[in-house]
């Protein structure tokens, strides 16, 4: 069979011949995305904890100052990686890490941390916000009742701030899936390296590149997608169940001012289950 | 006389240059309710979170059961499990449910089983009648709820004594009342209660002491026929004034 003429035929024929091949690189692409979003998530969230641990100087100088050293190279960190372009990185690590320290990594491990390290950067300071614009109130409610800087972080504020960043981190999966593909300077044959292989081969760059732009669309909107629904789930139900339909809210207006007994009271919290306003 | 649970000796407190509190000086006694009254920015809301080391005093001491809590080698979350709070605006955990509220802090703080801490919270629900929404979110409930809820997850750690912020100021009148009520209950209980409160009723009928505060210091203080029916000072005569007759 040779390379038909016309442009859907040419594409039916590629995607015959190497759509393994494209299914390949779309997964390559796809696991190095997830996982090395979910590995900058982890190291945003570190960062981003470390940058947020309240400490006097007056109380605990020692601490204070350890502190100090760790905000700042986290700090040195952030810029540097947020700072420079993730292709010059992914040569510069790749590369560097041989010539200076014999170290060969292999390619999957290379786009692994480079993909991460670079998402930690952005994640750093995404968390820092998240966790920053938390109520102060929630924290002190923690306090209140005797619980610890690391027990209101765990229990409190960090489940808070997780589902005020997931959008952020959405962002950042999309943004990994379709810059994996300059991790292809490197060798790592995810699916842009794919692309270019067929396109070479028989000289059908326009087809080939079609079709790795519809599979990164289905990738980055599947997964835009799947976050939304997983945010939603993370609210909860808008509704809920009362715990046992026989003891209603027997304190709810008992102040006196309620004039109208025989009137339902339209709008109020409690007129759904109130049976018009009669109980009282 | 019952046993002073809380001393306040000199207590003052400086934001810099601004001095909020001023030889702040007076008892708590077990099983006692004391309001404090006072104007805005008399200091009120201050002086209970440097009880609760929400906020660092600049001097003096806060004697617990006779022992100094600023002065250091304090279990500062045991403490505050004994001497819990509540607060004007709620401060219930967005992220739970109101069981869940109120079992957090007893399985974490207090090391409670799940069962016995779940059980302790649905006694208290039940107490200030929010049993029924045990399953619903902070976001779900109406702010009179919130509060009782508040207060629920105060007392399930079991406190000695509770500290109230204003309960009811950020609340419409309906609502109040439902938290006043439940806040009459527990003074009847017998738990040592510390209300700032503009409630100025409810101060009259259920406290054994009331606290005068007047930009930053202790105006006058004592028993609240004293307080509200014989004021000696006359910046007191002149707040109550204002307040009892509109």
């Amino acid at each position: 069979m040779s390379l038909p003429a016309d442009f859907m035929g040419r594409i039916f024929y590629i995607l015959q011949k190497y759509g393994v091949s494209f299914l390949r690189g779309a997964g390559n692409t796809l696991l190095i995305a997830l996982v090395s979003t979910l590995v900058g998530c982890i190291i945003g969230f570190a960062v981003g904890i470390v940058q947020t641990i309240p400490s006097e100087r007056k109380d605990q100088p020692v601490r204070w100052a350890l502190l100090c050293v760790a905000r700042f190279l986290l700090n040195v960190y952030v810029e540097v990686f947020r700072g420079t372009p993730m292709m010059v990185q992914a040569m510069f690590i790749y590369y560097g890490a041989s010539m200076l320290f014999g170290i060969n990594m292999s390619m999957w491990q290379a786009a692994l941390l480079i993909v991460s390290i670079n998402t930690g950067a952005y994640m750093a300071e995404t968390v820092r916000g998240g966790i920053l614009s938390i109520d102060l109130g929630q924290t002190e409610g923690a306090k209140a009742i005797g619980m610890t800087h690391v027990q209101t972080m765990l229990f409190v504020i960090l489940p808070q701030a997780l589902r005020n960043i997931m959008p952020q981190i959405g962002n950042n999966l999309i943004i990994n899936i379709k810059d994996t593909c300059v991790l292809s300077v490197i060798g790592v044959v995810e699916l842009f390296y794919t692309t270019k292989g067929v396109a070479g081969a028989y000289y059908t760059y326009f087809e080939a590149f079609t079709v790795a732009m519809v599979i990164y669309f289905i990738l980055t909107f599947g997964c835009s997608r799947l976050l939304r629904w997983w945010e939603s789930r993370m609210d909860g139900p808008d509704s809920y169940e009362l715990y046992d339909l026989a003891t209603t809210d027997t304190l709810a207006h008992t102040t006196g001012m309620y004039s109208y007994p025989s009137k339902p009271k339209a709008g109020t919290q409690n007129s759904d289950i109130r049976d018009g306003g009669a109980v009282i | 006389m019952n046993e002073q649970i809380l001393q306040i000796r000199h207590l003052s407190k400086a934001f810099g240059s601004n001095t909020v509190l001023r030889d702040v000086d007076f008892e708590v006694h077990k099983g006692d309710v004391t309001c404090i009254i006072g104007a805005s920015g008399s200091g009120k809301s201050t002086l209970l979170r440097c009880i609760n080391m929400l906020e660092r005093p600049s001097g003096g001491e806060i004697l617990f059961h006779g022992r100094n809590i600023l002065g250091g080698g304090l279990n500062q979350s045991a403490y505050r499990a004994k001497v819990g709070m509540v607060f004007q605006s709620f401060n219930l955990f967005n992220n739970l449910t109101v069981l869940e509220n109120c079992v957090v802090g007893q399985m974490h703080v207090l090391r409670r089983p799940k069962a016995e801490a779940r059980a302790v919270a649905m006694d208290y629900l039940d107490k200030v009648g929010m049993a029924p929404y045990i399953n619903a979110k902070p976001r779900q409930i109406s702010g009179g709820q919130k509060q009782r809820v508040a207060i629920a997850r105060a007392l399930a750690m079991g406190p000695e004594a509770l500290l109230f912020d204003e309960p009811t100021s950020a609340l419409d009148p309906e609502m109040v009342g439902e938290v006043l009520s439940v806040m009459r209950t527990l003074a009847g209980s017998g738990l040592t209660m510390l209300v700032v409160t503009h409630e100025m009723a409810f101060a009259k009928e259920v406290s054994k002491q009331v606290v005068f505060m007047d930009a930053g210091v202790i105006a006058e203080r004592g028993s609240p026929e004293v307080i509200f029916q014989h004021p000696e000072k006359a910046r007191t005569q002149e707040f109550l004034a204002r307040y009892l007759n509109g």
